[in-house]
């Protein structure tokens, strides 16, 4: 079992749930909320990942993030360090590719809510901000959890774009879906084994605890 | 007191103008896509009008000429909306206490109080979804008053309960309204509500006023054929003025009627005239009455309906080209003069029923 590759998974699952979180809320309600020209562009853009060959997506990103292009050397400048097969890169990259996973659960949950519930918050003297948070908040929940346990298990078994970004750096881009396929290709099936169980075990406690949560909610109002 | 005046051409036509006086109700009365929901939509800041103004007591909350446009939060509106739009995540103690004013010491006095106003006591840790669509329309209400608002807004507040329910919730409503110190603007197809509910009814038409006036006026003196319709006033007919022995009256087709206000009409002028079914006089088929004399019409009963005591007889009048009227008689009144169908009958249209409208 290799626990320094189950280390790197976890922290770039968590850290990009953590980073689509705003993110993907802000783009959200951007989305739902005004009917600018070029939205469906916008969609469009957010959505290519979903249908986009992981490969495909990894080779530009790779590119995007080369020290000669203008984030790469951004980066450079700032750090010190390549933003290419590094850590930070693979966490860049993450957010791109999950980013469908976040949007579009969370845009479902906010156009769910019916416009008057919004109108009545205002009416009763709440501001557009403590409708957000007192309101709109609460009943997209279902949708964020969603979106949250659908980027951490999508994080965590994601390889094509890794293995073009972060390479296989022991402790810093080798993730636990890589560790799996090099045990694979070293014939060392046992710790393939173990390694993809607790994959397993991790998408189905996270989905399960999301279904239940969803069913409760459900039942209570 | 609530002054609103609002004029636009799109999206939704508008060409407002009323007024209400604290503790008064005033019905916006019309067909579906009147544009009464816009209008009250206007007055809480929800939808924006491109002309007018929507004064309460000396605030302006909105005035086009000097680009006032305050929020609805700025406003201090209590709305009850059609589908009560309760928050679902919350209690009904909640949904209160999120309209409440912050420095209320005593959120939980205030609550129980506006309850209890409401007839609500005891359910306050309930969520919307737990509850029936009358109290959930209570919980709406109790909601709008605990802002203390300065104008209350009800938009159809009964198209979404049972009819005994709406029963219940308007003699509620009734009582409650007499307590309350604030202009209520109340939107409703229904005239009946309207009627029983309102102190003065306005009726709006493709977004335009055509009367504001009250209940009695407006249901039983509109003041042209268009408010008629609005207000389903049954028999709308076409006449004409003419002077017969010195005397300006009503023809119409064969006959000559004789009416008790004639005011601001002349001879000559093409008029529409309505008849109340409920004020269209029998002549007793056995026992002729003095009320014979009095514009005296003779028809065929074409058809006959009885509804919770009361019976519409519908019968065509041949001297005046088969015209359809309607007249409402208690049901024991049609049965005891046998009014069957095919029968002839004879009836007065009192003076003082024919009421004369302008084209």
């Amino acid at each position: 079992m290799d626990w320094q590759a189950f280390e790197v998974s976890i922290m770039l699952a968590v850290l990009t749930c953590l980073s689509l979180l705003p993110i993907g809320l802000a783009l959200a309600y951007l989305l739902v909320k005004s009917n600018f020209m070029g939205r469906g562009i916008i969609e469009a853009i957010i959505t290519l990942p979903l249908v986009l060959p992981p490969t495909v997506l990894g080779y530009f990103l790779l590119v995007g993030m080369d020290n000669d292009s203008f984030l790469g050397s951004v980066f450079v400048s700032l750090t010190g360090q390549s933003l290419a097969f590094s850590f930070a890169g693979l966490w860049f990259a993450s957010i791109i590719y999950s980013l469908p996973f976040a949007v579009q659960p969370m845009m479902r949950a906010l156009e769910k809510i019916e416009p008057e519930i919004r109108e009545a918050a205002w009416c009763s003297g709440l501001s557009k901000w403590r409708t957000f948070f007192k309101i709109e908040l609460p009943l997209a929940w279902p949708g964020i959890i969603t979106a949250m346990v659908l980027c951490f298990s999508h994080t965590l078994g994601e390889f094509g774009v890794v293995l073009m970004i972060g390479g296989n750096i022991a402790g810093e881009t080798r993730t636990l879906s890589i560790a799996i396929y090099d045990s694979v290709l070293a014939f060392e099936h046992q710790q393939a084994q173990t390694m993809s169980l607790i994959l397993l075990a991790i998408a189905l406690v996270t989905i399960s605890v999301v279904y239940s949560f969803n069913r409760t909610r459900v039942l209570r109002f | 007191m609530l002054k609103v005046t609002l004029k636009q051409s799109t999206p939704i036509k508008l060409d407002v103008e009323f007024s209400c006086e604290s503790g008064e109700t005033l019905a916006l009365v019309g067909p579906s896509g009147a544009g009464k929901s816009t209008v009250l939509r206007c007055i809480a800041g929800l939808s924006l009008a491109a002309q007018g103004q929507v004064l309460c007591k000396d605030e302006t909350w909105f005035d086009s000429d000097t680009s006032v446009n305050k929020t609805p939060q700025q406003r201090r509106v209590g709305m009850v909306f059609q589908n009560y739009a309760l928050f679902p995540h919350l209690t009904v103690a909640d949904n209160i206490k999120l309209a409440l004013d912050k420095r209320i010491p005593d959120s939980h006095y205030t609550i129980d109080k506006l309850l209890d106003q409401v007839n609500l006591s005891g359910l306050e840790q309930r969520y919307p979804a737990q509850l029936s669509g009358g109290q959930q329309q209570r919980v709406a209400l109790a909601r709008a008053l605990a802002r203390q608002p300065q104008v209350l807004l009800l938009d159809e507040p009964f198209s979404a309960v049972d009819k005994v329910t709406r029963r219940k919730l308007y003699l509620e409503l009734n009582t409650l309204r007499r307590h309350l110190d604030m202009p209520v603007i109340l939107v409703t197809h229904d005239l009946d509500e309207a009627a029983m509910l309102a102190d003065s009814l306005c009726v709006i038409h493709h977004g335009k006023t055509l009367q504001h006036g009250s209940p009695e006026q407006v249901l039983y003196q509109p003041m042209n054929s268009a408010v008629a319709r609005q207000v389903d006033v049954r028999n709308i007919l076409k006449g004409r003025l003419k002077v017969h022995h010195g005397k300006l009256m009503l023809e119409w087709h064969h006959y000559v009627f004789s009416v008790s206000r004639l005011t601001g009409f002349v001879e000559e002028q093409d008029v529409f005239f309505a008849l109340s079914p409920a004020k269209i006089l029998l002549h007793q088929r056995v026992r002729p009455s003095r009320g014979e004399q009095e514009n005296p019409v003779a028809g065929i009963i074409r058809d006959r309906v009885t509804l919770r005591g009361i019976t519409t007889v519908l019968f065509s009048v041949e001297l005046a080209k088969g015209a359809i009227l309607q007249m409402d008689l208690p049901e024991h009144v049609a049965m005891r003069n046998k009014l069957n169908i095919g029968e002839v009958i004879r009836v007065s249209l009192l003076s003082d029923a024919i009421h004369v409208m302008a084209e």
